[in-house]
């Protein structure tokens, strides 16, 4: 055998390796980036329909997600805007760029997000007489990680028509959870605002609530197990639901004027 | 098929399983098994990779300088890894997401380390192609058993369908949140491990060191001084 161990041929193995290497997957990733895109984008779509309590088992995402209107609200002026551009503006990494987003004062910082984004993108359902439902995305720190998901509200800007996290690392079976369907479903008609229209009366108490009680319509079952987790969500919906959230565009968008 | 190469192929399944008795790969087998349908796909993915970089190493072993040999390796396994996450990210997407980071880490799973340095350096390329899917064999026998027990008591189904009614959802079978959790898979591996060397008594280790008794002045007190 030949003596593999000299300065050339160590040099020559590792540079042909590496360019072999390198060649296979570069070209792994761009055979496969249209694939990996459609799934993320079927992915986004069928939460957003979710949230909206408008995905069914094994329906077309596509197809359904034809209803729905994707708009940018600037979030200081609680107005549509054309600010940037929706085919290209991507709110995930806008969150951390500095032009596209302010620092939240940590006592307002309720969902520990540390940056709100300047535009959000807002999701619309419309029928003949108007807005049927808004879904807005929310996110906000749970226990481990950040829980990313969508919330979506009826006609009267006020009665939840559903809400769903699309992303989270929350302990399976604890604070993961927040994924089961008969909890997401136990939101499904609760109020967000009470008096007032700029601070939110939606809560998630620590354990169940009493349906006997007036304030029911306004509160979610904590989840057992996961208090931290719940507490979250509470805060997330309390920041989100807020003045500092979306709570301006929500008031346009009850005046009809947005 | 002739008997050294069925040996090569079956033995890591129980006789010398990595997991089981060579003790590797340990970390994934903790974090994946939550659920059956995530653990398939973690077993099918480091079983691919196990057997693809065993062959492609041993392909090239009689190239390999002996100085940059580990280098290589890891090179190879890490370039199929990545192929395997962008298959997996392109056609499986939702496991992909529940797998997360766990398919990335297949690079540092000391199984497929373990079998290119030990068995992959050393032969042919059709045995080694062998030997790393029977390796990923074993490591998927121990990665099912213990979604298979997490899974049926920690959420009262198998593959995602519902076999035992659940409390919350108005059933009758409270479910066993730690089992969802890591360090139950601790358990469970010690169980696997303890019930193969009650069958399996050559697997069982001689002790490395005989504990000293507890008595003054005796032979625990002389060593001591």
């Amino acid at each position: 055998m030949a003596n593999n161990d000299t300065f050339g041929k160590t040099l020559l193995v590792a540079g042909v390796l590496c360019l072999v290497c390198s060649v296979v997957v570069s070209a792994a990733a761009v055979i496969l980036r249209p694939a990996q895109q459609f799934n993320k984008d079927l992915d986004r779509k069928a939460n957003i329909l979710a949230a909206a309590g408008l995905m069914e088992k094994g329906a077309d995402v596509e197809a359904l997600f034809e209803g729905v209107t994707s708009k940018v609200v600037d979030l200081e002026t609680g107005r549509f805007t054309d600010a940037v551009d929706l085919e290209t503006y991507d709110q995930r990494k806008a969150s951390k760029t500095v032009e596209l987003s302010d620092e939240i004062p940590s006592d307002l910082d309720k969902a520990k997000i540390s940056r709100r984004v300047k535009y959000a993108v807002v999701y619309l359902i419309e029928n003949d007489k108007g807005v049927e439902t808004v879904i807005l995305p929310i996110k906000g720190y749970g226990l481990w990680s950040t829980l990313y998901g969508f919330v979506a509200l009826d006609a009267d800007v006020n009665t939840v028509a559903g809400i769903g996290f699309y992303e989270h690392a929350e302990t399976p079976g604890l604070g993961g959870e927040i994924d089961n369907p008969n909890w997401k479903a136990s939101w499904v008609g609760k109020k967000v605002y009470a008096g007032s229209e700029v601070t939110p009366t939606l809560s998630v108490i620590k354990g169940k609530v009493n349906p006997d009680r007036p304030e029911a319509i306004h509160q979610i079952d904590g989840l057992s197990g996961a208090t931290l987790t719940s507490r979250g969500v509470h805060n997330l919906i309390q920041y989100w639901m807020g003045a500092e959230g979306f709570a301006p565009f929500l008031n346009n968008l009850r005046a009809g004027e947005a | 098929m002739s008997d050294k190469t069925k040996d090569i192929l079956l033995k890591p399944i129980f006789t010398d399983n990595p997991i089981a008795l060579q003790i590797l790969g340990i970390c994934s087998a903790l974090a994946v098994t939550a659920q059956m349908s995530v653990s398939l796909v973690m077993c099918i993915a480091l079983t691919v990779v196990t057997a693809f970089s065993n062959l492609f190493i041993s392909i090239v072993r009689n190239q390999i300088p002996n100085s940059i040999r580990i280098i290589v390796q890891m090179t190879i396994i890490a370039s199929l890894v990545i192929v395997v996450d962008q298959v997996l990210k392109a056609y499986a997407y939702e496991i992909s997401k529940q797998l997360s980071v766990f398919v990335g880490l297949i690079i540092t799973n000391c199984i497929v380390m373990g079998r290119a340095e030990a068995f992959a350096m050393k032969n042919s390329p059709l045995p080694s192609f062998l030997d790393g899917v029977g390796n990923g064999l074993g490591y998927s026998v121990i990665l099912m058993t213990l979604a298979f027990i997490r899974e049926l008591f920690g959420s009262g189904s198998l593959f995602g369908y519902q076999v035992l009614s659940l409390a919350t959802e108005g059933g009758w079978y409270i479910p066993n949140g730690m089992l969802l959790l890591p360090p139950s898979a601790f358990f469970l591996i010690g169980g696997f491990i303890w019930v193969l060397r009650t069958f399996k008594k050559d697997q069982v280790e001689a002790n490395e060191y005989k504990m000293a008794p507890n008595t003054v002045g005796g032979h625990g007190a002389g060593e001591a001084a």
